[in-house]
């Protein structure tokens, strides 16, 4: 009995002294910043930064030198957090940015080419001659945007095409990316100008596919007082694209379009062009939503 | 007499609806007035056009040049005008670039073409090989694979040891494959032999389906004599005519994932290719035409009709006759892998081995909406590739991509045999080729559309 116990003391000091040492030696230096940052971030794990979820943002963040602003879904409070915690300067308020469509081809100014049969996903529709839509090039309406949509920002209306919901969205590009037609584009949110075409076809064939179709005539190009506007050249053909780095949205090529397809949208409440604090994302808070949600 | 059946594990019966077609002798269609010779009707680079508008071209003139390895040529398939160019629809979802030739019917080939050779057993594998190139043929069970790549040497030193024409034709409808072992078995056993010759392969073997007994039978005779073939016979069952299947039944090795034939030491060939493989090496006479079925419920009379190449579906369907009732679908191939077109503007290709037109009357397309999963494991016994596609179409559904990939969904070969059994009628392959689009795309985003890259 006493021998056990003496067997079993010793053997516990030795233990004991090698776990000591081995926590002094073989110690891992952590920043507590690392987890103080965590703590502010928003815990979607969406990957709108681009690093492999928050708890990647803030190792990055704190050892890598990552944007402190770089947290999409967290906007400016997340970002004036962060910068509180690393002892930096916030970045100026920025304008929030949303998902625009580069298309207007609802039911009315477009027609199909043939009826689509199958699961509902603009991938699949789209290696059928560029989709169900007698626009090679225009939104194919089957909502994956709103499949893949972390915020549930995006929704398919009446017409056959994507509506954002601007006060839910917060640009953080999954659905641009998504898009087999590259239709969408993040934009800031004060912009109000925007091509609603992504047709390449040239003059009359653009004209037969869609009534409001681009048709590369040029002459918004040449009326935007800033140079904003070019033709986007492609293999197809081109369509006109808005820099809105330059666009000061005056609203001249709007009123000179010939084909409509350039919309002046209604100007912003300034109070809400400015990044506020994020909306909870629905869904299971690991993964952001239940459409991208591997487990629910 | 009794054969030993091959076959293959997993796939499934399917109806063959082969009656309406397989006793008809095929039919020379008529040249249309106008045909459209599309650039690209191969896998690899497009055709590269030799013809400018207002050249006078004969039949067999080479108008398109082979870019590239993976290319061949493409030829007028009649006398005539070049009238412009012309894109058009063609079935795999994309746009071609089309030569528009204006027929003048008078079917004059270009001079040096249709000469038999004097002495074509002297021929060495290097001009075989060339006139195989020269005469752009492909593979015409439907892959449209350009052939001379098959029997390029190998990069490793890889050899054929056996080389399998394929005349199993297991989709549904189709008898094209099967007329032509009918009326030209000895032009088939001809190209095999210059196949194995270009190959230097010792063994040549022509697999042939129960349901086309007829064939069979007239194959073994005609090669009892011959040693170095075998004609052998495979249950009937689908996908039995799947290259993957077809070497599993034959030989019993199993091309590894993501591998080709070639590994494995084989190689496969349709029927139909072997028939014009034969024709280009003794008369250098290009592919410009083939047998296409025309068959379905819209149809008045189903036919084999040996088709020049670029006729529009249009112009063909014409010349049979009045379509019967409302057309609602039209298939270009088979029903289980063919492609669904939306108009019947759209040329006769080299891999176009049917026409399949569909009333609203039809029993074969009635399908039901897409009920839940109720675990019954159809699928995962069909599946030829031994795959679970259950598995993976959950996966998809929930847009786990990872997951499919981990389920090996690259690996499938989309012959359909799932969808078929599933009692929830769930488009099982719809799905599963989304799947491939996200673990194959470059960035993770599935498919961008193709006419913007």
């Amino acid at each position: 009995m006493i021998q056990a116990i003496v067997i079993l003391a010793v053997m516990g000091g030795i233990f004991g002294a090698v776990l000591a040492v081995a926590s002094k030696k073989l110690a891992v230096e952590t920043d507590p910043r690392v987890d103080e940052v965590l703590s502010v971030l928003p815990g979607a794990n969406c990957g709108a930064c681009g690093f492999p979820g928050c708890a990647g943002l803030a190792n990055a963040i704190v050892n890598e030198g990552a944007p402190i602003n770089a947290c999409v879904p967290g906007k400016e409070k997340v970002a004036k957090e962060i910068a509180a915690i690393m002892g930096l300067n916030a970045a100026p308020e920025t304008v929030r940015k949303v998902a625009q469509l580069h298309c207007n081809g609802t039911f009315d100014n477009t027609k199909p080419l043939y009826e689509y049969k199958g699961v509902m996903d603009c991938h699949l529709a789209v290696t059928q001659f560029g989709g169900p839509s007698y626009c090679y090039y225009g939104c194919i309406g089957l909502g994956s945007c709103e499949q893949v949509c972390p915020f549930d920002a995006i929704h398919i209306g009446e017409n056959r095409l994507p509506v954002v919901d601007t006060s839910a969205c917060v640009g953080c590009g999954i659905c641009a990316n998504q898009c087999p037609q590259k239709i969408l584009q993040i934009v800031p949110i004060n912009k109000q100008v925007h091509v609603r075409c992504n047709n390449r076809d040239k003059g009359k064939k653009a004209m037969d596919t869609c009534k409001v179709s681009c048709i590369s005539c040029g002459i918004c190009v040449k009326n935007c007082p800033e140079g904003a506007i070019t033709l986007l050249e492609s293999k197809a053909g081109s369509v006109a694209v808005i820099d809105y780095d330059k666009c000061t949205s005056c609203g001249i090529c709007v009123a000179k379009c010939p084909r409509k397809s350039i919309h002046l949208d209604p100007p912003i409440d300034p109070e809400l062009t400015i990044c506020e604090q994020p909306k909870e994302p629905e869904g299971c808070a690991a993964c952001a939503a239940k459409s991208v949600c591997g487990l629910h | 007499m009794n054969y030993e059946k091959r076959t293959f594990s997993g796939g499934t019966h399917i109806q063959d609806f082969k009656e309406f077609t397989n006793s008809l002798e095929t039919q020379e269609a008529k040249a249309p007035a106008k045909v459209y010779i599309p650039m690209s009707m191969h896998i690899g680079a497009p055709s590269k056009p030799l013809v400018a508008v207002g050249d006078l071209v004969k039949m067999g003139q080479k108008i398109g040049e082979s870019q590239g390895f993976v290319s061949v040529p493409a030829h007028a398939s009649v006398s005539g005008k070049v009238i412009g160019f012309k894109q058009l629809p063609v079935p795999n979802g994309r746009m071609a670039d089309c030569v528009v030739i204006e027929n003048d019917f008078k079917d004059e080939w270009l001079e040096g073409l249709i000469q038999p050779e004097q002495n074509p057993q002297a021929l060495d594998a290097k001009e075989i090989g060339a006139r195989v190139l020269e005469a752009g043929i492909v593979g015409m069970g439907g892959a449209t694979f350009p052939s001379h790549v098959k029997y390029a040497p190998s990069k490793e030193g890889k050899k054929a040891d056996h080389i399998i024409l394929n005349g199993i034709e297991c989709e549904p409808f189709l008898t094209a494959d099967h007329r032509i072992m009918l009326e030209r078995p000895e032009r088939i056993i001809a190209g095999l032999k210059y196949m194995m010759k270009l190959a230097d392969c010792p063994k040549g073997v022509i697999a042939i389906e129960e349901n086309k007994m007829d064939a069979f039978e007239l194959m073994i005779r005609l090669t009892e004599q011959d040693s170095t073939i075998e004609t052998i016979v495979c249950k009937e069952k689908y996908p039995q005519g799947s290259e993957k299947q077809l070497i599993n039944a034959v030989t019993g090795r199993e091309v590894p994932p993501g591998g080709l034939p070639m590994d494995v030491n084989v190689i496969v060939n349709n029927v139909g290719t072997a028939a014009a493989v034969a024709d280009a090496v003794e008369f250098r006479r290009p592919l410009i035409d083939r047998i296409v079925t025309l068959n379905g419920n819209g149809i008045v009379r189903p036919m084999n009709y040996r088709v020049r190449i670029g006729t529009l579906y249009k112009d063909l369907i014409e010349e049979n006759g009045e379509v019967i009732g409302d057309i609602v679908k039209v298939i270009s191939g088979g029903p289980m892998m063919g492609f669904a077109v939306y108009t019947m503007e759209i040329p006769v290709m080299k891999g176009t081995s049917g026409i399949l037109v569909f009333n609203e009357e039809s029993q074969v397309l009635k399908r039901e909406e897409e009920g839940p999963c109720v675990r019954c494991a159809r699928c995962v016994d069909a599946c030829p590739m031994g795959l679970e596609p259950t598995t993976i179409v959950k996966a998809a559904k929930r847009r786990d991509w990872a997951k499919t990939k981990a389920c090996d969904v690259t690996s499938c070969i989309e012959c359909g045999s799932c969808a078929y059994v599933c009692p929830s009628m769930i488009p099982l392959v719809h799905y599963i080729r989304l799947a491939k689009q996200y673990v194959t795309s470059k960035d993770g985003n599935g498919a961008v559309n193709p006419f913007l890259v």
